[in-house]
């Protein structure tokens, strides 16, 4: 929920849009929360089916992600772990012929119900991209507040503190402190990386979604970027699509292993304790793709 | 055998080199004709105007007076009228058209897009002739009895828009030319637009911006470079623009200060006097103002191009 203070959230108060909290009033009446302290459970997903046309891409889903820890979602290449990442900020209705069935839900509240904007739930649902996307016309400066000066006039008076206070969250700010007026794409790849964490944390939102954030970087970026998302986990749900079973393990609470059905439809396997997938895992399929035996 | 297969391999290769020599020859033959062509009429102008500038010089530029009877030459009036009527046209067609290229490539689904985009280009397959003569018995009068009426009632105490109004004049020509130039523009930054990579949008979309602000303020920005591209060839062609400005015009010879003022561009003037020319230096100061054109056409070109290449920031191409 909106309201609720998160450890280590430190950031000056920033004047959000209406959010999609149960307290708003733009939520149906029917969204019972039934212990809104002690939800240890952020996002659910029920019996998801994801579709691009008529092709199923992910089949039957239903999934709990934890409050403030690292999910990951692994398994092999266009198993659906991409679009099924891609629901929980509905960044999937953007596609072209795309549709979805099931339900997903923020802290009980479903967010495809029709009173929930999905301009609203991007706020509170944050996305970092495969490839660093910084916005090539704006300074450093301007791609970390783009979020904060949408939504039509009133920014916030604050600005350079959130700016700052972003960057020193995304483990940039030393290194580009003194020149942020510089062109964001004028930064390394694995800056940039930081930067694109930098500007989705400014809009403040609870959830992250890491659409295989360091596949483009070098190992030691990569490596940056992890102890970046270890030091935001606690602050932030935060869900990892990766590819590399390495940093799933190193990084994340959970995981959640996808696989392909015959009708190329990506389907969940099994989900648990990080430590259980990788050493005891339920499945003979997830033992195989673990131990590189496929995928 | 173990040597002689490479052999043949190695043989086999020169009949595609010839193919090489051949396609790279004539490649070099077509590319250098297009710059002949331009060498080539540039020069022309140059040595059929010579006697005109040697006579007038700097006059035929800065003179504004054009009378065959006493064989003096001034074109500032046609200079004057030729940046006018362009900068109208170029001022009523770059907004209409860029919004028409982000509504076709960021909010029209295909099946509205695709024929959309195919009528707008079809309107750049009007000959100007026909255009003009819409010009003359459709637009022209609609103008004068609308839009010039309300434009002298409320913005009248500027010189820009002293009336009376005639319907034909600058601010007709202008017209006419910003919807010979919007396929041009919606055309070439519609594309621009559309291959924005799709990583851009998304970004943006994941801060929660609507599809208004992605359009303005991630697309748009990224492709502005193109964008200004598209501006400067519709810009190139207002500024050439012959047969429907001729006919909307209204053949004034004075320097227009209003955009109801009747007018003449440089090319309008060619093409109306062109044919009845003779004796003095009349031609010759006719020639010399084609090359006036083309020079200010380079220049424009030059100009808009060092402007974008300096606007760029970042790796956009």
């Amino acid at each position: 929920m909106a309201t609720e203070i998160r450890p280590g959230a430190d950031l000056p108060a920033v004047p959000t849009r209406p959010t999609i909290a149960p307290t708003s009033g733009r939520v149906p009446a029917a969204a019972p929360d039934p212990a809104p302290a002690a939800r240890t459970t952020k996002i659910e997903a029920r019996d998801l089916n994801l579709y691009y046309g008529s092709f199923r891409a992910v089949r039957d889903v239903t999934m709990d992600i934890p409050a403030n820890k690292i999910t990951a979602i692994i398994g092999p290449s266009g198993c659906g772990k991409s679009t099924f990442l891609r629901a929980f900020n509905r960044m999937h209705e953007l596609a072209q012929g795309a549709r979805m069935e099931g339900r997903i839900l923020l802290d009980g509240v479903d967010i495809y119900d029709r009173s929930v904007d999905a301009v609203d739930l991007r706020r509170l649902v944050g996305m970092v991209f495969q490839r660093p996307n910084p916005f090539p016309t704006m300074s450093i400066y301007e791609n970390v507040s783009a979020g904060l000066r949408l939504g039509g006039g009133h920014k916030p008076t604050n600005l350079d503190a959130i700016v700052e206070d972003c960057l020193t969250r995304a483990a940039l700010w030393d290194e580009v402190k003194d020149h942020l007026g510089d062109p964001g794409t004028s930064l390394s790849g694995g800056q940039q990386q930081r930067l694109c964490i930098a500007r989705a944390l400014a809009v403040d939102p609870e959830v992250i979604l890491m659409d295989e954030p360091a596949s483009a970087l070098d190992p030691i970026a990569t490596l940056r970027i992890e102890e970046l998302m270890l030091e935001l986990r606690g602050s932030y749900t935060i869900v990892i699509v990766t590819h590399n079973m390495q940093q799933a393990s190193r990084v994340s609470d959970q995981t959640a292993f996808f696989s392909m059905g015959e009708d190329r439809a990506g389907y969940l396997v099994e989900m648990g304790q990080t430590a259980t997938i990788f050493t005891n895992p339920r499945e003979q399929l997830t033992e195989d793709y673990i131990s590189g035996r496929f995928g | 055998m173990t040597t002689l297969a490479p052999i043949g391999r190695l043989r086999g290769r020169t009949a595609t080199r010839r193919a090489d020599v051949v396609f790279r020859g004539s490649t070099r033959v077509f590319g250098g004709a297009v710059i002949a062509t331009l060498g080539v009429v540039a020069a022309v102008l140059v040595v059929s105007s010579a006697p005109a500038w040697t006579r007038f010089g700097v006059d035929l530029i800065t003179q504004t007076t054009w009378d065959p009877v006493r064989d003096v030459y001034g074109a500032l009036p046609f200079i004057v009228g030729t940046l006018y009527a362009a900068a109208i046209a170029l001022l009523i067609a770059t907004p209409i058209g860029v919004l028409t290229a982000i509504f076709l490539s960021e909010f029209a689904p295909r099946r509205v897009a695709i024929p959309l985009t195919f009528t707008i280009e079809l309107l750049a397959a009007i000959p100007s002739v026909v255009i003009g003569l819409w010009g003359i018995f459709v637009l022209s009068p609609f103008l004068r009895d609308t839009v010039d009426s309300w434009l002298i009632a409320t913005l009248g105490w500027l010189p820009f828009f002293r009336g009376p109004s005639f319907g034909v004049g600058l601010g007709a020509a202008g017209v006419i030319l910003a919807i010979m130039i919007l396929p041009t523009i919606v055309s070439i930054s519609r594309e621009v637009l559309s291959s924005v990579p799709n990583s851009q949008r998304e970004a943006m979309f994941g801060l929660g911006a609507t599809r208004w602000e992605v359009a303005v303020k991630a697309v748009l920005p990224y492709a502005r470079s193109g964008v200004v591209g598209a501006a400067i060839l519709g810009l190139g062609r207002a500024l050439g623009e012959t047969m429907a400005v001729t006919m909307v015009i209204g053949n004034g010879q004075d320097i227009p200060v209003s955009i109801f003022d009747q007018a003449q561009t440089i090319a309008s003037k060619i093409a109306v006097t062109f044919n009845e020319a003779s004796g003095g230096f009349q031609t010759q100061s006719l020639v010399a103002i084609g090359l006036i054109l083309l020079v200010m056409t380079l220049l424009l070109n030059v100009a808009a191009r060092l402007l974008v290449s300096r606007a760029q920031r970042g790796p956009i191409r």
